[in-house]
């Protein structure tokens, strides 16, 4: 059932919080892990995201949307940033932000995408690229919840340099599947050659359609167009098919 | 309470005189649309004048190219707040294709290809102000930024330059556009920094 | 995120969450909306969202027909919701 998804007071809901960066993680040279405190934190579902808004000493403020990828943990949040060239927010916030630094967030926002621990139908998660964000706090979500419906998450990557989250998803969760591909280069003695997402992926690793999956899609616009097309193609009901581009974002 | 966040300085915001209020320059060219692009073949391109009694004037790709042309180097500003200094485009002045139409009407509704829209008052598409372009830094103009030929009003902010244009309207009032309806402004200026309706 | 160069530049309709949270106490990206150009209904979280442009224009997945726009300015926001019929608005439980 669709529903608001974190009710709240406008006032609250509106509201720029101030946050305090609680530690910094290194996923890929260009993508940096943030936990951030902050107080009065509303709680938020898996797949929501926040707005980060900074604001230089001239008083220029500009601000982005980020996907939280931690599950809901009192006043700690995690977001996970990918450093874009050329780009005016993230590079400062992957490369320059310190421990103890202050930012001004606001949400959580959306409550299309997102995962509730309530639901127990099995789950297919597919990810290009930092698309994944999202996708992990489900993962996440799902975990702290002790759930038991079987995930399964196609992670697509261009080399393997560019996984996210790599040492949490090898240590696995019990009744989570993860297949990674890879488009440009894969590790030595890998089965499959570097490649697009395809119908034999989704077929391999993926739920059959008469199992009836939850199928979140997240990644940049060609690559969610292709894989909803292709779950459509394969029999997966288009109503159960949930999808998150990102589009330019001027980083 | 706003938090300053040492050593952010966003995207860099001169103080050129070239540079109006609230804009920093730019060297890409970013593509900004509202919609889908539109693909038009030439051969089915043209581009319509119509007046308030009705009268229309047509030109098909080929009449557009037998007019005379002009070179010409311009500054882009962009509501969005990027300006781009010095960009150069062929095209025909809205003085040639406008010059014989007969009309008592002041203002101008713009339509594009797609369905875009946008208003001005008549007089700011005469006096070498204005040009159909069709060639920009030397080559055919692309499609992302509004070929096969797009209105250029250079002097206004860049939303009255539609992309993909395709006709204009003479109107005795001022008839919203795109996102005129929406609290854009009605005239534009970037140097009076007219963005919102009320500027 | 990703810049994905060369193909459609749209977003989904979760890409109006923050912006219509300004205005609405309700999450509307899980609101029903009826396109009236070609009767498709959907969430707003299934509209095509044209970001990259002076305000955010969505638009209908099945026809393209613009379904909502919304501008923020510094002292008001507009929003034009001409292209839906009604929207069907969820409330908690």
């Amino acid at each position: 059932m669709a529903r608001a998804a974190v009710p709240g007071r406008l006032g609250e809901r509106l509201r720029w919080r101030v946050a305090t960066v609680l530690e910094r993680r290194r996923e890929t040279a260009a993508a940096v892990s943030i936990a951030l405190d902050v107080p009065g934190w509303p709680g938020h579902l898996a797949g929501q995201h926040v707005d980060v808004r900074l604001t230089a000493e001239d008083g220029y403020s500009t601000q982005r949307s980020y996907s939280l990828t931690s599950a809901a943990d009192g006043s700690r949040i995690e977001l996970t940033v990918q450093s874009v060239a050329d780009g005016e927010v993230s590079p400062y916030l992957a490369g320059q932000v310190a421990v103890g630094d202050l930012l001004e967030l606001r949400g959580p926002v959306g409550g299309w995408f997102v995962w509730r621990p309530e639901q127990d139908t099995p789950v297919l998660l597919v990810a290009g690229g930092s698309g994944v964000a999202p996708l992990m706090a489900m993962i996440r979500a799902r975990r702290a919840a002790g759930g038991r419906s079987p995930f399964r998450l196609i992670y697509s990557v261009r080399t393997p340099e560019d996984r996210w989250y790599l040492g949490e998803l090898r240590r696995g969760d019990p009744g989570l599947d993860t297949t990674f591909l890879y488009t440009r280069s894969a590790p030595d003695g890998w089965p499959r050659p570097p490649g697009r997402i395809g119908a034999a992926d989704l077929r391999t690793w993926g739920w059959p359609p008469d199992f009836f999956p939850e199928c979140y899609v997240c990644g940049p616009t060609g690559f969610v167009e292709s894989v909803a097309d292709q779950l459509v193609t394969l029999g997966h009901d288009a109503a159960r098919i949930r999808t998150e581009r990102f589009g330019p974002t001027g980083g | 309470m706003t938090v300053i966040s040492p050593g952010f300085r966003g995207r860099p915001r001169t103080s050129g005189h070239r540079l109006p209020p609230g804009q920093y320059e730019t060297r890409d060219f970013p593509v900004l649309s509202a919609g889908p692009t539109p693909r038009v073949a030439r051969e089915d391109w043209e581009f319509t004048v119509t007046t308030e009694t009705g009268d229309r004037y047509r030109w098909t790709w080929g009449d557009l190219l037998s007019l005379p042309a002009e070179r010409f180097t311009v500054d882009l500003h962009c509501v969005t707040r990027w300006s781009k200094f010095g960009t150069s485009w062929e095209g025909v002045s809205l003085d040639v294709l406008l010059g014989t139409v007969q009309s008592a009407s002041d203002y101008a509704l713009v339509s594009a290809y797609g369905g875009y829209t946008t208003n001005l008052p008549l007089a700011d598409l005469l006096n070498g102000q204005a040009w159909i372009a069709h060639r920009y830094e030397g080559a055919d103009l692309p499609a992302e930024h509004g070929g096969p030929a797009r209105l250029l009003v250079p002097h206004l902010y860049l939303w009255k330059s539609a992309k993909w244009v395709r006709g204009i309207e003479l109107t005795a009032r001022s008839e919203p556009g795109f996102w005129e309806s929406v609290g854009y402004h009605d005239y534009g200026d970037p140097w009076r920094e007219q963005r919102y309706q009320g500027d | 995120m990703t810049t994905d160069a060369g193909a459609p530049s749209y977003q989904d309709g979760n890409a109006l969450a923050g912006p219509l949270s300004e205005l609405f106490t309700v999450d509307l990206t899980t609101a029903l909306t009826r396109c009236t150009g070609c009767g498709a209904a959907g969430p707003l979280a299934g509209l095509r969202v044209y970001a990259h442009a002076p305000g955010l224009v969505g638009r209908c997945p099945g026809c393209g027909q613009v379904v909502l726009r919304l501008v923020r300015g510094p002292r008001a926001a507009w929003l034009d919701l001409r292209g839906t019929v009604a929207l069907r608005i969820p409330l908690g439980s």
